[in-house]
């Protein structure tokens, strides 16, 4: 805290959570290279992702040492986002049958 | 640790603290430059603007009734006779991580008044970056040999092409614009500009270092639509 400016934290938690972001990423690849199937698949690939953007906004992004007011300015509404995912992947389950029964005819 | 900015000893913190925060008089934002208040604000913009790409891409996938190209087999590349999948998108992974971590570091040097150093990582995070545009040029450039095309390609569904071109040419877009940042910022820091506090050219700004942090917030944000490109676009 030399000059009062800025955000400053230990070398080691950059390099931490650098080297996390490596092993997660080395993870996820391995998901692709080993041929898991399914939901143990879909799991194992939204984890993977999910920390590493975790760890990127908080501690890279240095979101974990800002102030509630703006962690939740960021944070919640791409949460709404995830209504709207909800809700196309209804409506493309319902496009995809109606084409399928169109196709049929 | 976690010794920040001005620290106001009165400010509240929690979720008492965000309200007051919120009800406040001028700004809402405390204890951050309004620069960086800002970049948050243009990130949350883009945030929106991937979102409704990859959701795009998710309706296009589901209802797409012919069957999806396995991107496992689709990027795959021949290595000495041996067919390893996903090859150069998992390099082009480990390289955009690289530069988030030696851009973090460049924050960190600057914030230490460390003036070669910053200037230094900011350079190496350039070059990363534009080695990485360098590849996904690679990639676009064997695709395209491979007959792919925004309205169909040779292994199945036609939105695949559509799709691919562009979520990767937006998303690599935004790196060259980074690339071209980094650069700016490092020619800034390493003739003491921000040190002097010398008024920018296009804005002036009074140089400061918190402008370093403010760029990696950008370029923080190039690797994190990328982590959800990667898995979303080549894994799923």
């Amino acid at each position: 805290m030399a000059k009062g400016e800025g955000q400053q934290h230990p070398l080691s938690t950059y390099l931490w959570v650098w080297f996390m972001l490596f092993v997660l990423s080395v993870l996820s690849y391995l998901v692709d290279v080993t041929g898991f199937e399914g939901y143990l698949k879909w799991f194992l690939i939204t984890l993977f992702m999910l920390l590493k953007a975790g760890l990127i906004m908080a501690v890279f992004m240095h979101l974990v040492w800002e102030r509630l007011a703006l962690i939740c300015a960021v944070l919640v509404p791409p949460g709404v986002l995830l209504f709207l995912m909800l809700l196309m992947a209804i409506e493309g389950q319902h496009v995809l049958s109606n084409r399928l029964a169109g196709f049929l005819q | 640790m976690a010794k920040s900015t001005l620290r106001d000893p009165f400010l509240e913190p929690g979720l008492r603290g965000m309200v007051g925060d919120l009800a406040s008089d001028q700004r809402a934002f405390k204890e951050v430059p309004w620069s960086k208040a800002m970049m948050w604000g243009f990130l949350l913009s883009d945030i929106f603007i991937f979102a409704c790409f990859l959701v795009g891409y998710m309706a296009a996938r589901i209802t797409a009734t012919a069957p999806w190209p396995n991107a496992s087999e689709v990027f795959a590349l021949e290595v000495g006779g041996h067919h390893v999948p996903l090859l150069l998108i998992a390099i082009m992974t480990f390289i955009l991580i690289s530069s988030s971590g030696t851009m973090a570091l460049a924050v960190k040097c600057g914030y230490e008044r460390r003036r070669l150093a910053t200037g230094g990582l900011l350079i190496l995070t350039a070059l990363l970056g534009a080695s990485f545009v360098g590849m996904q040029a690679f990639e676009w450039t064997k695709l395209i040999h491979e007959g792919v095309r925004p309205w169909g390609n040779p292994w199945g569904a036609e939105q695949f092409g559509a799709t691919f071109f562009l979520i990767t040419g937006f998303h690599g877009t935004h790196v060259s614009f980074g690339v071209l940042f980094l650069v700016i910022m490092a020619v800034k820091v390493m003739r003491g500009s921000l040190e002097a506090q010398r008024p920018g050219f296009l804005t002036g700004r009074r140089g400061r270092y918190e402008m370093v942090e403010t760029l990696g917030l950008y370029w923080h944000f190039v690797d994190l639509v990328w982590v959800f490109i990667f898995a979303f676009f080549y894994l799923w």
